[in-house]
């Protein structure tokens, strides 16, 4: 029960929009470590609120590319499986060059949208 | 300035990173090539040598003059020395190697296909190229090679009536071989496309073999990485490899130990002379989804692990993208359609990196001096080679 008090109450506080000002902790973990080049992955992302609670409801979106080259991934990776308690499975992740990379995740809960960008020099 | 010359005897100096990158290029570090679950005969012996049989068969083309090693020329590191393609005519785009390319998800510089198997049967259909057509070359195959063919694949299918079989039948450009196609049953022309897709899985199980064979780069690799003495590789070389995996940013496209990254990139060529420019990759990746012999489809051996075809990506920075060529089959004239003609060019045009016809050149000015671009020529000479793979697979069975 108080893992459904905890959701209903994250829920409570999307819905009031105080998510949207506050920042959400998303983390990864990637199934191959350390992150190499042309090798196709997967990734965990992992996203709470921020006082801890699991945020399981939210629709997620990933793009990535290097700043400074001006071009994307290789690949368009996809969130293909939400596995419960705030994690997300992340397939199709392939970097094809090394140096300095952005990893934009948008995160869409409730009507309202948090970018996360994660900084990787590979 | 007699200092300056002493100077140069010294081994040269290099940083942990710089000893990383060396390291990530060598061909020691190669592993095996990835394995190919759309293709169950990928790693079969006996594929292998039909497949090379095939390869080097001259029948296999409607003039009866044009094998697939007419153009991936083996001595030549499967490829020719031509700006574009001759066989029963002329072909749009230069004759890419196929030297480890069963590291590549990609076929072709636009990537239109998505295995060597599914690569390796276009060039029979198109008519510049072998020129025939689907029962053309199923019913040549069982024929000729039934006995191979059956042990491999199993019994073929019997193709003695001509009024479901007719002996030119194919879906492409030619009306009549469309017409007399069209006029098939859908199961006949199922029949017919499995014996087709076996020859390209026959092929494809030849071409895994062919690998590249170590350079001077990768003995002077070698040697730098277990503490040898190093004789044979020059002042100029050594700068130019400094410069490759440097200032020069080629190593960003051209890495790991094939030097490339299998992708595809606008880098400002040219189009070749009187064309439109060539979309690439953006048109490449519509042609690999309608594809019928993509990773999908239902003559893949492994219609659901589709991993690279499912999560491919298109977008605005592949207007006018060709894929990175592997640098261990360098060989003039250069680039997709053998706009450069040297080395020299070559580097001259990244040096300069002008503006793209189309779409957007990724590159950026190098601003190298003369001096700089002749010490990478002189180090990417080091990574020439023209043979590939052991010498048995390099002549005809």
């Amino acid at each position: 029960m108080q893992i459904i008090r905890a959701l209903f109450f994250t829920l409570i506080i999307i819905s009031q929009g105080n998510l949207a000002k506050e920042t959400l902790n998303v983390n990864y973990s990637s199934n191959i470590e350390p992150i190499a080049i042309n090798v196709m992955h997967e990734w965990i992302l992992t996203i709470e609120s921020a006082d801890g609670y699991p945020v399981t409801n939210a629709d997620v979106a990933v793009e990535g590319g290097m700043p400074e080259h001006n071009h994307g991934l290789p690949t368009q990776p996809k969130v293909t499986k939400n596995l419960g308690n705030g994690r997300y499975l992340l397939q199709g992740v392939r970097f094809h060059m090394s140096g300095f990379w952005e990893m934009k995740v948008t995160i869409r809960v409730e009507g309202y949208e948090h970018v996360v960008i994660f900084p990787l020099e590979l | 300035m007699w200092f300056l010359f002493i100077n140069l005897e010294h081994p040269p100096v290099w940083s942990d990173n710089e000893l990383k990158a060396i390291q990530s290029l060598s061909l020691a570090e190669l592993k095996p090539p990835p394995p190919d679950p759309t293709n169950l005969v990928a790693n079969s012996a006996q594929a292998a040598r039909f497949g090379h049989k095939l390869f080097f068969d001259e029948q296999l083309s409607i003039t009866g003059t044009i094998a697939c090693a007419s153009c991936h020329i083996p001595t030549q590191n499967f490829r020719d020395l031509l700006p574009k393609a001759i066989a029963i005519g002329e072909a749009e785009r230069r004759t890419p190697s196929i030297t480890g390319g069963a590291y590549s998800p990609w076929q072709y510089w636009d990537g239109r296909k998505d295995s060597q198997w599914s690569q390796a049967l276009a060039p029979l259909e198109r008519p510049l190229e072998h020129g025939g057509n689907r029962t053309f070359y199923a019913r040549y195959v069982l024929d000729k090679y039934k006995d191979e063919y059956e042990l491999i694949f199993g019994l073929g299918p019997d193709l003695s009536d001509i009024d479901r079989f007719p002996v030119h039948a194919g879906p492409l450009e030619n009306l009549d071989w469309n017409s007399a196609w069209q006029k098939m049953t859908l199961q006949d022309r199922d029949s017919i496309n499995r014996i087709f897709v076996n020859i390209g899985k026959a092929i494809a199980a030849y071409e895994r073999l062919i690998l590249p064979e170590p350079t001077r780069f990768d003995e002077y690799a070698e040697a730098l990485l277990s503490g040898e003495e190093i004789t044979d590789y020059s002042y100029d070389e050594v700068e130019g490899l400094r410069l490759f995996i440097g200032r020069a940013n080629c190593i960003d496209c051209h890495n790991g130990p094939l030097l490339t990254n299998n992708e595809f990139h606008n880098t400002g060529i040219l189009s070749s002379g009187g064309e439109i420019p060539d979309k690439g990759r953006v048109q490449g990746i519509r042609e690999l989804l309608a594809e019928p012999f993509n990773c999908f489809s239902k003559y893949s051996d492994a219609p659901d692990s589709c991993t690279e075809l499912s999560f491919v990506r298109t977008g605005p920075e592949l207007i006018g993208a060709f894929k990175t060529p592997s640098l261990r089959t360098l060989k003039p004239p250069f680039m997709h359609k053998g706009q450069l003609a040297t080395l020299k060019d070559v580097l001259k045009h990244y040096n300069e990196a002008p503006a793209s016809m189309i779409g957007h050149n990724e590159a950026k000015p190098l601003n190298l001096t003369l001096h700089e671009l002749t010490q990478l020529e002189r180090f990417l000479m080091t990574l020439e080679t023209s043979q590939a793979s052991e010498s048995k697979w390099l002549k005809a069975p």
